[in-house]
């Protein structure tokens, strides 16, 4: 295949036309670019959006979801009574009990966590209902107390953070970040101070510390963080007062799995992110399928181009094939020359298309792109991941290839004395 | 000048072109070109002379009869074989002065030789400039092959066929495409390489060229109907 001779005669052929094989290179160069360019364009958009869900979603919410008891006492007394057998009950409205509001012995739940291997970390979090106090109207909102160097680690905290640092709100006693629409609602600026009463009807200031924009309206508009101890103290309730215990696993795929052990060991509610968010893997799997299918109906244009032109040349070639063969190269030499062309062809462009995909990909990575949901980002995403490269060169490989395979072999199959005596 | 060896030798081959009707164009065909020997091959067109050159070329292996080249029996040989011994035993001129356009009139002389792989290709180039000299058309050695004249390509397509030290050198029509001072000059070259016991077999239908040579075989309508002077020898 890498005969020297017959690498000389493609590379003169070559030659000769060069301005079509320049041609059919460049419709290589422009499938390898756009298809490593869009690629990780696509990519990285979709690693955003997908980052969307993922970041912000714990792999497992643990808490205790607010419900009557399963039983009520009637059932258990009927039960007993009839031996098993079903009646109708009349009383059925035991209501549920208000210190279900915390998930019972949290500090011993996230002890036991943190043993576990298959637990990457844990993030404890408060949740309340609070009352903001705009001038004379109340506004209605949700605090949140938070770890917020384990909620960034977890769940991305900072990406979603205007004006101060995780740190910054780790160290604040008295600091509060609001939500972007409550901020705006309240006018309320850095360094301002704003009052807030909780449910039992205790006053509180905070000094705003910094902004949260997530992106959705309803969520941004009422919430606001804390740290876990300052949430606490607002709500007059000791360190072990915990609502959520969000688990971030080192595997995503064993979450349902996990969750489900997790309530039958410390009877709790867990929700995991599959079930949480249950369209989230069609959408992700239908972009992915999307962008393959762009590239690989580029690569195939391309193929297409290089099938064309080294068919043109096998009729321009004709005459030189019947004296290659007159003078002793057998089909087999002939086929190899007319594959090396075409490999050529895809070599050259391969390397031409990594340059421009590389342009491409850092070009787009430079556009700038407002995105309400992730504040901190300024340009497109792009997924820079060698990965496409090498599929491109490849792919373009594998296609130049097969499209020289066919105009090849019917290179090798031309009959020479039907050339020479058809003149 | 020829001994008792045949160089090329054919018995009975018969040849039938199938398209556009059945038509049988070679009808049984014995010949014999000895080692050394000039020989050409007379006959109106249509008559099967050119069809029969392809056939001992080994290029057109569709006939039914047998061909021995230097004693090795090459009917039913694989193509690969073929080749190999097309490059290395047969040198072949064509009518049309087949050189490849994209190559230098050098690189052209010199593919073949490159081909055979036995030499290095500065052995190669230096015997191509050989013969090339010897053609008188060394002074166009580094020209594009379109570039050069028809009865200079004609010559650059001879030291073609002679850079592997043929057995023989086969001839379609070599001056069927050449003025008559360009005829004469690739005349005198075919006579000075039989001098030097080249051996040679050229189809022709000039009289002038038949003349010339050591035998003429006259074919008609798919039959040769004389073997020429020496073959009864």
């Amino acid at each position: 295949m890498f005969d020297r001779l017959l690498l000389s005669i493609s590379a003169t052929l070559l030659r000769a036309r060069l301005r079509q094989s320049v041609v059919a290179a460049v419709g290589v160069a422009i499938s390898i670019g756009m298809y490593i360019g869009l690629s990780g364009f696509m990519n990285g958009l979709n690693s955003l959006l997908d980052g969307l869900i993922l970041n912000r979603t714990a792999h497992i919410r643990i808490y205790n979801e607010i419900r009557p008891a399963d039983k009520q006492p009637l059932d258990l007394l009927l039960e007993k009574a009839s031996g098993g057998r079903l009646t109708h009950p009349f009383i059925n409205r035991i209501k549920p009990k208000g210190e279900q509001l915390a998930v019972r012995n949290a500090l011993g739940i996230i002890a036991a966590l943190r043993k576990d291997p298959r637990v990457d970390g844990i993030a404890p979090k408060v949740t309340a209902q609070v009352f903001f106090n705009a001038g004379t109207i109340e506004v209605n909102g949700t605090i949140q107390g938070i770890d917020p160097l384990e909620e960034d680690r977890l769940l991305h905290f900072s990406d979603y953070l205007l004006g101060c640092t995780v740190a910054d709100l780790a160290g604040s006693a008295n600091g509060v970040v609001l939500g972007k629409g409550l901020a705006d609602k309240m006018r309320a600026n850095l360094g301002d101070a704003v009052q807030l009463s909780t449910i039992a009807g205790d006053r509180f200031t905070l000094k705003v510390i910094g902004f949260y924009q997530s992106g959705m309206a309803d969520f941004d508009n009422v919430t606001c963080f804390t740290t876990l101890a300052t949430a606490q103290n607002l709500l007059a309730q000791p360190r072990s007062w915990i609502t959520d215990i969000q688990v971030r696993l080192k595997d995503l795929a064993l979450a349902p799995a996990v969750a489900k052990e997790y309530m039958r060991r410390f009877d709790v509610d867990a929700l995991d992110i599959q079930a949480a968010n249950a369209q989230f893997e069609t959408g992700s799997s239908v972009r992915s399928l999307i962008s393959y299918v762009v590239s690989v109906v580029l690569l195939l244009v391309a193929g297409f181009g290089i099938y064309n032109i080294l068919n043109m040349m096998i009729y321009e070639k004709l005459d030189s094939i019947a004296i290659l063969k007159a003078t002793g190269f057998s089909g087999r030499d002939v086929r190899v020359i007319f594959i090396n062309l075409s490999l050529i062809i895809g070599a050259c462009g391969a390397v031409a298309g990594l340059l421009l995909g590389a342009f491409m990909a850092f070009g787009i990575g430079r556009i700038p792109f407002k995105f309400d949901a992730l504040p901190t980002v300024k340009t497109y995403p792009v997924d820079h991941d060698p990965k496409y490269y090498l599929i491109g060169v490849a792919f373009a490989l594998v296609t130049t290839f097969i499209a020289g395979l066919f105009p090849a072999r019917k290179a090798s199959r031309v009959d020479p004395v039907e050339i020479i005596r058809g003149k | 000048m020829s001994n008792g060896d045949p160089v090329i030798e054919a018995r009975g081959i018969v040849k039938w072109f199938r398209d556009p009707v059945d038509t049988q164009v070679l009808k049984g065909v014995d010949l014999k070109v000895m080692r050394g020997e000039f020989a050409s091959v007379m006959g109106k067109s249509g008559c099967g002379k050119s069809t029969l050159l392809y056939i001992l070329s080994t290029m057109d292996t569709d006939y039914s009869g047998e061909l021995l080249l230097d004693g090795e029996r090459i009917t039913g040989a694989p193509h690969e074989h073929l080749s190999r011994l097309r490059n290395e035993k047969i040198g072949f001129v064509f009518q049309f002065h087949y050189l490849i356009p994209e190559f230098t009139v050098l690189r052209n002389v010199m593919l073949p030789g490159l081909k055979r792989g036995l030499l290095t290709e500065r052995e190669v180039e230096e015997r191509a400039m050989t013969h090339l000299r010897t053609m008188g058309v060394d002074h166009q050695a580094q020209k594009r092959a379109n570039q050069v004249s028809g009865g200079e390509k004609q010559r650059v397509a001879i030291a073609r066929a002679l850079i592997n030290e043929p057995l023989i050198l086969m001839c379609d029509e070599p001056t069927g495409n050449l003025d008559s001072r360009n005829s004469d000059i690739v005349l005198g070259i075919f006579k000075g390489l039989s001098a030097k016991g080249q051996s040679l077999l050229v189809v022709t239908h000039d009289e002038d060229f038949a003349l010339n040579t050591d035998r003429t075989i006259v074919m008609d309508d798919g039959r040769v109907v004389d073997h020429g002077k020496e073959m009864s020898v």
